[in-house]
């Protein structure tokens, strides 16, 4: 679970680093009086809050002069004009859409221009299975491109998960990126922090990018990213209230509340099928048998490992709410569930829901001729529902429906 | 032969009063593994009874208790996520060999816990969590898979070893292994999640040293490195047929699909890079999620030739 950066800052200012001083705000009014409160004669920052990254690059999408979604302004007339376009306009950056994300909060933050920045993160290290402290004095940039060209320039720390990053790694840590004098210190904190933000609310990322020191000679978080655990949730009901759903596309909202794992994609060919690993392998069937066409995925979704006349339901419904999807496949391997069973839900299933476009099943395992009887048996009442006797004819013929 | 399970294994669940723990432990009863007990805190005492083989274990409050009466050396823990870690480090801790916890939704950092903990008890291996757990064809059967589909070897019969990430998915594998008349020696779910107990590598070692193992499928999917290593590990080690396929090629960059280790970060994780780790080893790559018994079947042929 993602949040935004005002909301990462809170957090791990709480727990010791420091944070430059920033007011949320939901109007121009309200960006216009935190400007007084936080300008001190010179000017302030004026950010948009969305979850996607690239903000400072990005642009205003409609609006034509150049505007991203992070801007310096010196006087409270220009902060409430630039509130007022961010609010008007949805940002789009590298990883918003083409149409890009509506801004609904902004933050106004006090004035820490950067003289050098770093990159600092505590990440889970799958092949140790320990989290581990990756810093850089090449911060402020794309930290992949950084990774994958100079790799020698990203220090690495792992720590355990029992003691936290320990003080003398992150001391060491802060030597080693060229911190001198009492900025060392100021460093090392924000280290610490990062760690035990990351540790006491399972997070899965904790992010400063960039860790800047300021012209003033101060040591600051500016911006800060993090995604939290969604297993973990459960224990930490502070961080769940953090959610907001309206930054994350509605369809997978809607999903999750009905325990279906959905992901949209931007294909044409919508899939219902039970298991991750075999959601994951359809999609890749569809794509290698639709691909030469132009036909590929238009979802992934796993309905879990039982299917419900409920569950169904609510999947067709999901999937046909996009409007691009002009066929969907259904491949469910009943193991210990009798396929008969799941026949007999996508059937009602249909019947509920009305299937306006072509419906290829693929069921295997348990009972399936029974299975197929039963589906068979519908095809007067749903004439666009196709059997099919295996998977490759499947994603074959669903693919030639929806050319 | 086979490797983890045999019909000599003696299992007990963690978790058997459970609706998810009780069905499955009554199922793999009916499949003929040998279960011996069940662990539930606070139901110690009570006498379990499978609903469909109408067998009765006792149930116990501890695992070290389970081990004492029954002489169990494996367990099959469906524990809830909140108490999933807690009750693998307990069944380490009571001197089980083989752990294979089904659980999903386990948090990360409590499995990166559980697993320092497990480095102190070398005599146990985890397998799991978020899995359907291990199989040896008509001899035992740990977990959630059907075991109808599976195709047991004949006397002096040797099988495919199948490794997977995955749980319908291997279903499927083995579905077509069986149609086209391969048996399996032993089915292994290592489990969706970013931390695992076994690996990739260990089990690549383990078939490969099995007399009744002919032939490896290993089954990855998006997320992590681990392929690569196991490739990089194969091509060194294995002399085996050895077939494979990434799950993931469509899955966009930065989202978790479904399994909590399915994830593609950091430009770390793309099947692309898996898939021609594996063909550079000797894997055969299923191109399709249908062609999976088809790679078995021609890294078979290819290795006859040679």
């Amino acid at each position: 679970m993602k949040v935004h950066e005002y909301q990462a800052k809170e957090l791990l200012k709480a727990a010791g680093a420091n944070v430059p001083d920033h007011i949320v705000c939901k109007t121009p009014d309200e960006v216009a009086a935190a400007f007084d409160q936080l300008s001190k004669g010179g000017g302030v920052m004026v950010k948009a809050q969305i979850h996607a990254g690239g903000r400072g690059a990005g642009q205003l999408a409609g609006y034509g002069e150049k505007l991203g979604g992070v801007k310096f302004c010196t006087s409270k007339e220009k902060a409430k004009a630039v509130a007022e376009l961010m609010l008007k306009y949805p940002l789009k950056t590298l990883q918003t859409g083409p149409n890009g994300q509506p801004i609904r909060t902004l933050i106004v933050q006090a004035d820490a221009e950067p003289a050098k920045e770093f990159y600092v993160a505590v990440v889970f290290d799958r092949a140790i299975g320990q989290p581990l402290l990756m810093a850089s004095a090449a911060g402020g940039m794309d930290i992949e491109k950084v990774a994958h060209d100079t790799p020698e320039l990203i220090l690495k720390v792992p720590f355990a998960p029992e003691t936290g990053l320990l003080p003398f790694q992150a001391r060491r840590l802060a030597y080693e990126l060229g911190f001198t004098g009492d900025q060392v210190g100021k460093a090392e904190k924000i280290m610490l922090a990062l760690s035990k933000v990351y540790l006491a609310k399972d997070a899965t990322l904790a992010e400063v990018n960039p860790l800047a020191v300021t012209k003033a000679g101060d040591v600051v978080v500016l911006d800060a990213k993090f995604d939290f655990d969604d297993n973990a949730l459960f224990r930490h009901p502070d961080v769940a209230a953090l959610r907001d759903e309206s930054e994350e596309n509605p369809a997978e909202v809607r999903a999750g509340k009905a325990n279906l794992n959905f992901i949209q994609l931007d294909g044409t060919i919508g899939c219902l099928v039970n298991g991750a690993g075999l959601a994951m392998a359809t999609m890749d069937i569809i794509n290698y048998h639709g691909k030469a066409h132009g036909v590929g995925p238009a979802n992934f979704l796993d309905v879990g490992g039982g299917v419900t006349p409920a569950g169904a339901i609510e999947a067709f419904r999901i999937i046909l709410s996009d409007p691009k999807v002009r066929g969907i496949l259904v491949n469910v391997f009943g193991g210990i569930a009798s396929c008969a069973t799941i026949a007999e839900a996508l059937v009602k299933a249909g019947k509920e829901v009305g299937f306006k476009v072509p419906v290829v099943v693929r069921l295997e395992g348990n009972q399936v001729d029974k299975a197929n009887e039963i589906l068979k048996a519908a095809a007067g009442e749903l004439p666009t529902l196709k059997v099919a006797s295996d998977l490759t004819s499947a994603a074959k013929l669903v693919v030639e429906l929806s050319k | 032969m086979s490797i983890l399970v045999s019909s000599s294994t003696r299992v007990i669940t963690q978790g058997i009063t459970g609706s998810a723990g009780s069905f499955h432990t009554d199922q793999s009863l009916l499949y003929g593994a040998q279960f011996v007990g069940g662990v539930t805190p606070k139901k110690g005492g009570t006498t379990w009874k499978g609903e469909k083989s109408g067998k009765e274990l006792p149930v116990f409050n501890t695992v070290a208790e389970a081990v004492k009466a029954t002489g169990a050396n494996a367990s099959m823990i469906f524990v809830p996520p909140v108490g999933a870690a807690d009750a693998i480090m307990e069944a380490a801790d009571a001197g089980i060999e083989l752990i294979v916890a089904i659980t999903e939704g386990i948090p990360v950092l409590d499995m990166a816990r559980a697993k320092r903990f497990l480095q102190t008890k070398p005599k146990s291996r985890l397998v799991g969590p978020n899995c359907p757990g291990v199989i040896t064809p008509g001899q035992c059967k740990i977990g959630i898979m059907p075991g109808h589909i599976h195709k047991p070897c004949g006397p002096g019969e040797k099988g495919v070893g199948v490794i997977s990430r995955s749980g319908t998915l291997t279903y499927e594998a083995v579905f077509q292994l069986t149609a086209l008349g391969l048996p399996q020696s032993t089915c292994v779910g290592i489990g969706g999640d970013p931390v695992i107990g076994t690996s990739q590598i260990d089990l690549l070692e383990m078939f490969e040293k099995d007399d009744g193992t002919s032939a490896i499928l290993m089954i990855g999917e998006i997320g992590g490195t681990a392929e690569e290593a196991a490739a990089e590990y194969a091509a060194k080690n294995c002399k085996k047929p050895l077939a494979a396929f990434i799950a993931g090629q469509t899955a966009p960059p930065g989202r978790r699909m479904g399994h909590a280790g399915a994830i593609v970060s950091g430009g770390s994780g793309k099947a692309e890079d898996k898939i021609a780790a594996l063909e550079k080893a000797g894997f055969v790559v299923a191109p399709t999620p249908a062609d999976l018994g088809w790679a078995v079947q021609t890294a078979i042929a290819k290795k006859a030739k040679k």
